[in-house]
């Protein structure tokens, strides 16, 4: 018979994060705490679940347009509007997508031709890569570094320029690293941008959970609306998950492009989640407060966990994640997280699982309660102190 | 938000949080918030720290009645004088005065039926002013100080990659 599956998607490494989690669903232990889940762990707000509600009791069960309600468009155009003071179209400007996964993947197939290179800063989130492949362009990696707090430099970012670069992604406030690029940070690589003539796809999705100054789109600097994909959603904001709903603003011919793949391969965003979606921008400020006060009530309490094992460990401003440095027990990430499973019952993810930089790093989520917080860091400062011992 | 009011937010749902504890998550050196507590206290802000029981899943008995209460206001005093008639009894939870139908909702709690009628009938529609009462009996508490009661909540998330 002949091989069933192209070599292509063959060739793409099934997650780190997978693989980990299988190690965890083996050893099926009730006492495992696990920091390893990057979702909220709140509900989504009654209010919002309720207009989902009320959309369904109403019949409101039809596809919608392939960009979606124009209602939401609407809605979401404000909110950019009102929170990074950048204008979108909501009719020729905007899509809503299923996530903000499908916008990252239906942007890169939108904008690569076979060859072209899309540039990813490493640790993040774990999709790019795998969607620049599926698009025929070629990844290439910069490896943040520790020292500048994981944010992305202009030297480095001029390093990784070619003729055949066509995309920068900016995963920002990232994940897994909490790190978060402050205006100052994005007007340095405006520059280099603009110079060479590259697009940027804007992964904003945890912009409503940053701890400093409120988060700046790179869309909202001078020169660069023109040539930025931003990409944002509900899940982290509203805690909305499981009900799939992001959305995309750019430039008009890209979006039209975005939307031609959109149509064909997905129709359009689920109606129930649209409809709760714009409940969730006009009523739901309140509730994003709320939850952003409790992540970083929990942010400071893991801080200062770390200060006081004494592990290295830089502050993160953003997402609900913190990274923390293990170099100096002499393991590998992956060896580090396998034994403080194995021996203290606690999930975190090995940081390589988000790119080669993360080596040497562990990413914790705190989206859990103080509760399980206060026991999983415990755990982790007897384990500390047990390798400490080990070493001597 | 300022710091006294992320704290009141924070010790509201959980009074039994270590100072210590407080201090990080909010941020600022233990000493500010002992005093923040102090002050608090001192003002009148913070009146207590409770405890929230299900008594019903205790062999304890216990009665809850909500009690609409119709009352004359009496000239220079208004409704606070009947109000400090009513709340001084122990069995009495709570005395709200209300807008609408009726003036004060009292709440009562006793050991059976009969002891919170005969507080109704001996103590409360004996009294001056009262008009009138309704009492309505509590039968099933759902959720109570913003606490759905009965319900163990479980980390549903599941495994899921990326």
């Amino acid at each position: 018979m002949r091989n069933p599956v192209a070599d292509k998607i063959v060739n793409i490494k099934p997650s780190g994060i997978r693989k980990f989690f299988d190690l965890v669903a083996e050893m099926n232990d009730k006492n495992v705490i696990s920091l390893g889940v990057g979702e909220p762990d709140f509900d989504t707000p009654w209010h919002v679940r309720e207009e989902g509600i009320y959309s369904l009791e109403k019949g409101k069960t039809f596809y919608t347009s392939n960009s979606g309600l124009l209602e939401l468009r609407k809605e979401i155009c404000n909110y950019l509007k009102r929170s990074q003071g950048v204008s979108y179209d909501p009719v020729d400007e905007t899509i809503i997508t299923v996530g903000g996964s499908e916008a990252i993947d239906i942007g890169i197939r939108a904008m690569c031709n076979p060859g072209d290179e899309v540039i990813i800063p490493q640790p993040s989130y774990v999709s790019y890569e795998p969607c620049a492949v599926l698009a025929g362009a070629t990844p290439v990696i910069i490896n943040l570094k520790a020292e500048n707090e994981f944010r992305l430099t202009a030297e480095e970012l001029k390093a990784a320029i070619t003729p055949k670069t066509k995309i920068l992604i900016l995963p920002f406030p990232n994940n897994p690293t909490g790190s978060i690029m402050e205006k100052s940070d994005l007007e340095a690589i405006r520059d280099v941008i603009v110079e060479n003539d590259i697009y940027v796809m804007s992964d904003e999705i945890y912009a409503e959970l940053t701890y400093k100054d409120k988060h700046v789109s790179i869309a909202s600097l001078p020169g660069m609306k023109e040539r930025t994909i931003l990409i944002n959603g509900f899940s982290k904001a509203y805690a909305m998950t499981g009900w799939r709903l992001g959305y995309a603003c750019g430039p008009e011919v890209i979006i039209k492009q975005m939307t031609k793949i959109h149509q064909y391969c997905i129709m359009c965003a689920p109606t129930t989640s649209q409809y709760a979606a714009i409940e969730a921008l006009k009523n739901g400020d309140d509730d994003v407060v709320a939850m952003r006060k409790s992540y970083d009530q929990r942010r400071r309490f893991l801080m200062n966990a770390f200060r006081e094992m004494k592990v290295e460990c830089f502050e993160p401003f953003g997402a609900f994640y913190i990274f923390p440095c293990i170099k100096e027990f002499g393991m590998t990430s992956e060896e580090f997280a396998a034994r403080f499973l194995e021996e203290e019952k606690v999930a975190a993810v090995p940081g390589t699982a988000f790119g080669d930089s993360g080596e040497g790093f562990l990413r914790i989520s705190y989206a859990y309660s103080m509760e399980q917080l206060r026991e999983a860091m415990k755990r982790f400062a007897q384990f500390v102190e047990k390798l400490r011992a080990e070493k001597q | 938000m300022n710091m006294k009011e992320e704290l009141l937010a924070i010790i509201e749902k959980n009074s039994r949080i270590d100072l210590k504890e407080l201090a990080v998550i909010l941020g600022v050196a233990e000493i500010d918030v002992v005093n923040a507590l102090q002050e608090l206290k001192d003002n009148g802000v913070i009146c207590g720290y409770h405890t929230l029981i299900n008594w019903e899943k205790t062999s304890i008995e216990k009665v809850t009645a909500l009690i609409e209460v119709r009352v004359t206001p009496q000239r220079g005093q208004g409704f606070d004088n009947i109000a400090e008639r009513i709340y001084n009894y122990p069995e009495v939870q709570s005395v709200y005065l209300i807008s609408g139908g009726y003036d004060l909702l009292v709440t009562l709690e006793g050991k059976s039926l009969r002891e919170v009628s005969s507080f109704v009938s001996d103590k409360l529609s004996t009294l001056d002013t009262v008009l009138s009462t309704a009492t309505h009996f509590i039968l099933k508490k759902y959720k109570d100080h913003g606490t759905v009661l009965n319900i163990k909540s479980e980390d549903e998330r599941e495994m899921f990659t990326p």
